[in-house]
C-alpha cells in the first residue's frame, strides 16, 4: 500500500500492546497527502478479523478507512486507530431481476464495473473514482454525473449492516431504523463500521454512453447549457479556472446518455505517476497552456463520442497516483455546492477569488445537483457544485476561509469528503442536522469509541 | 483458456489466505471450479459466492484442519468425489507464530510443525492415490525464501518448510510417474494477514501480483520457483554466505 509506512516518530503504542493482535503503527495520508496521521492500523482479511479489530489497544478511537480517496481528515484518525477495509472485498449475492447487489464494504466501483457491466448493469451513481470502496461511498453519500436527476448513493441503498464498537451487528434500512439510516449514510464513519451494502444496481443497454462536449465561452453560456441539459442522464462541466474577465467561467460542458450499441473497449492500460513532481513544474504558465489546449479541444458547436462507461464515468483513473503531481507538500481540493439563485454570483466570486490568487489550479468541476441526500450530513443540496484542487501552500489557509466566507454567504455547503480546512462554525452552520446524528451516536456508541481527525476538528467528539 | 490447463477443479487448502483466495480468482478466472477448504467456514462461504458471481464457476466450501490428521483421508475421499474434470491442488495453509513464542511454549512450536508440515505431508499422501489414478494434475504448495537459511528470527518456521520442501522433491518424482506434476514455490514476502504486522519487509509483492505470475508458473513449471523472481539471485547469495558473516548480519 503505497500510502502506508512505518512511523517510528509516530506517538508509540508499546509493542506489547499490539503484538499478535493485527495492529500496527502506520502514518497515513489522505488523498490530498497534505498531512501525515500517524496512528495504528489494522487490515482485517476476513469478518472474523474484523471483530476481533473492535478490541482495540489502550482504548483508542476507532475509525474505518476504505480506499482513503477523500481529499482531507475524513479518512485519518490521528494518534487513534483506523481499520482498513479494503481486503473486506467480497461480492455476495446478485440478482439480476432486481439489480440488488450485497458485497462487503471493501468492493470497489471498478470491481461493480468489472462484474456487471458486460451483464448490463451499472451503480446506480458513481463518483469520478472508481478506486472508491462502498463503504466509503455510503459514510461520504457520494454522487455522481446524474445527481441532478439520481439524487446522491443514499437513495440507492436498500439496507447496509453495521458493526458497532461493542460488537452489536445491526442490518440497517430506512424502515427498520430511519434515525440510524440517515445518521450512517453521510455519517462520516461514525456510526459503525459498514459490513456490508445492499445496492440497487441499474440495467443499461450497452457498455457505453453517447458524449457531447461542448465549448462554453464564459459562465453565463455554461450555466444556460446545464439548464438545456436538465433532461440528460449526465451532465459534467469542466472550467478553466485561470479565465478571467469576459472568459471567467469558460470551458467545457459534457452531456451523456446510455448508448443502445457497445463499443470495444481496449483493455484497461494505466500508468503510474512515477515520483513527487517538483513544484517548479505546476505553476501558472503550465497550467494556463493545459487548461487552454482542453478548452481548444472541444469544439464550438459540439462533438459527439461513443465511450465506454470507464472513460466517461472516470477519466483520470488511467493514471495512478496523480495526487503526486502536487509535489510532497500535497494539495487541498475544495467543494462546495451553492443554490441556484444566488449561488450564481458566489460562483463567480469563487471563481474570481482562486484565479486571483495565482494559486494554479487544473480543471474544476461543475456539476448541477438535484436535491438534499438521505443522510443528516449529505452533502447535497440543489443548486450548482463547483470543484477544484488547490496546492498546499502557506497561504492555503487564508485563501479556503475567503471561500469559505463566500460560500456561507450564500447559503451553500462545503463538501466533506473534499476538506480538511471548514472551521468548526462553518461546519455547524452548513450541517443543520449535525445534532441528529449526535443523537444517534449517543445511542450506538454511548462510549464515545469513534472519531476522526475530521469529527475532533468540528467539535464533534 | 489454456490448452494445457483446462477447466478442472481447484481444491485450495488453508483457502482464507490472501494469496490463495488470489490464487482462487486466477483458477476461477480461467474457468475451473473450485474448493475452498479451511476452517473458518464462514468466511469460505462469503468466497464462494463471491467465486461464484463474479467468474460464474461453482466454488463450495470444504470443513478442513490440516492439524487433525485423522480426517485426511475422509476428506481428500469427499473432495475428489465432488470434482470435476482434473482434480488439481494449490496448499497455501501455514503458521508463522514468532520464534521467541515457540521458544517459549513447546505447545506453539510442535503446533506449527504439525500445521506446516505434518498436516501438509499426511494430506499430500492421502491424496497422492488420487493423482496416480486421474494420471494427471498439478500440485502447487507454498514454501517459502525462509526455507533456505534458517535465520534467527524465524527458523523454526523456515524450518518447517525446509521440511515441506524437501518433501515435495520426492513427492514430485513419484507423481511424475503417473503425469502429475508438483510444483514447490518459494516465495519472498507477501502482502497478506501473515506480514501486516512485521516492519516493511523487502521486495513485498501483492496478493494479486503473486498469484498472477504463480498461475503462469503453475501453468507450465514443475519442481521450485522462487516468486516473486527477483528471491532466486538473492537467496542464491545468501545460501553461499560464509557462515561467519552470515551470522553477523541482522536479516
Ligand atoms: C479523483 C476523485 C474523484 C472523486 N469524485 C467524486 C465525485 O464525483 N463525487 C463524490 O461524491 N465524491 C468524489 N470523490 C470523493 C470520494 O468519492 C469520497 O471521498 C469517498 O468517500 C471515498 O471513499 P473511500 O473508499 O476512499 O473511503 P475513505 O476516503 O477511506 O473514507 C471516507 C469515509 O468513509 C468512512 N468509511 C470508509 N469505509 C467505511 C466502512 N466500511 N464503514 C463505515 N465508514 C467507512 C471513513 O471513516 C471516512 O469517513 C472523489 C475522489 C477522488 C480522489
Ligand atoms: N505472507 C508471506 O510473506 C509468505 C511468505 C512465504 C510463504 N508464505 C506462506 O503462504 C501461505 C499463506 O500464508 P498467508 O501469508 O496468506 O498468511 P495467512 O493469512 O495467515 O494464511 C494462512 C492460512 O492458513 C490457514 N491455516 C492455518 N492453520 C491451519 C490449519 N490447522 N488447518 C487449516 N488451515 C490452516 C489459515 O486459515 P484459518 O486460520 O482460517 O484456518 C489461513 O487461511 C502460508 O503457508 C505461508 O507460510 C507466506
Amino acid at each position: 500500500m503505497p500510502d502506508t509506512m512505518s512511523a517510528p516518530e509516530a506517538e508509540a503504542v508499546p509493542a506489547e500492546a499490539l503484538r499478535g493482535r493485527g495492529w500496527k503503527q502506520a502514518a497515513l495520508q489522505p488523498w490530498g497527502r497534505n498531512t501525515t496521521a500517524p496512528c495504528i492500523a489494522a487490515r482485517p482479511e476476513r469478518m472474523r478479523e474484523l471483530w476481533a479489530a473492535l478490541d482495540v489497544p489502550e482504548g483508542r478511537a476507532l475509525l474505518a478507512r476504505g480506499a482513503g480517496r477523500s481529499y482531507g481528515d475524513a479518512c485519518l484518525n490521528p494518534g487513534g486507530a483506523m481499520v482498513l477495509t479494503e481486503r473486506l472485498d467480497r461480492i455476495l449475492h446478485f440478482d439480476s431481476a432486481t439489480g440488488l447487489v450485497v458485497a462487503e464494504p471493501g468492493v470497489t466501483f471498478a470491481d461493480l464495473l468489472t462484474v456487471f457491466l458486460p451483464r448490463g448493469f451499472v451503480a446506480p451513481v458513481s463518483p469520478g473514482t472508481a478506486f472508491v470502496t462502498l463503504g466509503g461511498a455510503l459514510a461520504n453519500d457520494v454522487h455522481g454525473k446524474n445527481h441532478h436527476l439520481a439524487g446522491s448513493i443514499g437513495e440507492h441503498v436498500a439496507w447496509f449492516e453495521l458493526l458497532l464498537p461493542d460488537s452489536r451487528h445491526l442490518r440497517v434500512s430506512a424502515e427498520s431504523d430511519p434515525e440510524l439510516f440517515r445518521a450512517t449514510i453521510g455519517g462520516i464513519g461514525l456510526t459503525g463500521i459498514i459490513t456490508a451494502v445492499c445496492l440497487r444496481l441499474v440495467p443499461v443497454p450497452s457498455n457505453a454512453l453517447v458524449v457531447r462536449r461542448t465549448r462554453m465561452p464564459d459562465l453565463d453560456h455554461f450555466l444556460a447549457g446545464f439548464a438545456a441539459a436538465a433532461e440528460a442522464s449526465y451532465s459534467v462541466g469542466w472550467i478553466d479556472a485561470l479565465a478571467t474577465g469576459a472568459t471567467l467561467g469558460r470551458g467545457v460542458l459534457e452531456v451523456a446518455e446510455p448508448s443502445e450499441s457497445p463499443v470495444a473497449e481496449p483493455s484497461p492500460r494505466s500508468r503510474s505517476f512515477p515520483i513527487d513532481a517538483p513544484e517548479v513544474l505546476l505553476n501558472g504558465a503550465t497550467v494556463r497552456a493545459f487548461n487552454e489546449l482542453y478548452w481548444r479541444r472541444a469544439p464550438m458547436e459540439g462533438r459527439q463520442q461513443v465511450l465506454p462507461y470507464r472513460r466517461f464515468f472516470y477519466p483520470l483513473d488511467t493514471i495512478h497516483g496523480w495526487n503526486r503531481m502536487y509535489g510532497k507538500r500535497g494539495f487541498h481540493q475544495f467543494q462546495c455546492v451553492l443554490p441556484f439563485g444566488p449561488g450564481e454570483m458566489a460562483l463567480r466570486r469563487l471563481l474570481e477569488t482562486i484565479s486571483a490568487s495565482g494559486n494554479a489550479s487544473f480543471l474544476a468541476v461543475l456539476k448541477v445537483m438535484g436535491r438534499e441526500g438521505v443522510g443528516y450530513l449529505s452533502f447535497g443540496k440543489p443548486g450548482y457544485s463547483l470543484a477544484l484542487d488547490i496546492p498546499a501552500r502557506a497561504e492555503s489557509p487564508a485563501l479556503f476561509a475567503t471561500l469559505e466566507r463566500i460560500t456561507r454567504d450564500a447559503g451553500g455547503r462545503i463538501y466533506l469528503a473534499k476538506d480538511s480546512l471548514l472551521s468548526a462554525e462553518g461546519f455547524a452552520e452548513m450541517y443543520p442536522e449535525a445534532h441528529r446524528l449526535q443523537a444517534v451516536r449517543a445511542r450506538v456508541d454511548p462510549d464515545g469509541a469513534l472519531s476522526s481527525g475530521m469529527s475532533r476538528r468540528f467539535g464533534l467528539g | 483458456m489454456s490448452v494445457t490447463m483446462p477447466p478442472a477443479t481447484w481444491l485450495v487448502l488453508g483457502a482464507s489466505s490472501a494469496v490463495a483466495r488470489a490464487f482462487a480468482h486466477q483458477a476461477a478466472s480461467h474457468g475451473a471450479a473450485l474448493l475452498l477448504a479451511g476452517r473458518d467456514t464462514e468466511d469460505l462461504e462469503r468466497q464462494a459466492a463471491d467465486l461464484a458471481i463474479r467468474h460464474r464457476v461453482s466454488a463450495t466450501p470444504v470443513a478442513f484442519d490440516a492439524r487433525d490428521l485423522g480426517s485426511h483421508a475422509g476428506f481428500i475421499a469427499d473432495c475428489a468425489a465432488r470434482s470435476t474434470g482434473t482434480l488439481n491442488v494449490f496448499l497455501a495453509f501455514g503458521v508463522m507464530p514468532e520464534q521467541a513464542e515457540a521458544d517459549r511454549d513447546p505447545a506453539t512450536a510442535a503446533a506449527m510443525v504439525e500445521a506446516n508440515f505434518t498436516g501438509a505431508a499426511s494430506v499430500l499422501a492421502a491424496l497422492a492415490p488420487v493423482l496416480e489414478a486421474q494420471r494427471g494434475g498439478t500440485v502447487v504448495a507454498l514454501g517459502s525464501v525462509a526455507g533456505d537459511r534458517g535465520r534467527p528470527r524465524n527458523y523454526l518456521y523456515g524450518a518447517t518448510k525446509a521440511a515441506l520442501a524437501t518433501y515435495l522433491q520426492g513427492y514430485a518424482a513419484r507423481l511424475s510417474r503417473s503425469g502429475a506434476r508438483v510444483l514447490c514455490v518459494k516465495a519472498g514476502p507477501i502482502d497478506t494477514a501473515m506480514t501486516w504486522p512485521l516492519p516493511r519487509l523487502p521486495f513485498m509483492a501483492t496478493p494479486q501480483a503473486f498469484a498472477r505470475s504463480l498461475w503462469q508458473r503453475a501453468e507450465r513449471g514443475a519442481g521450485s520457483v522462487y516468486l516473486p523472481r527477483v528471491w532466486w539471485p538473492v537467496m542464491g547469495i545468501i545460501r553461499l554466505l560464509p557462515t561467519r558473516i552470515f551470522n553477523r548480519l541482522d536479516i
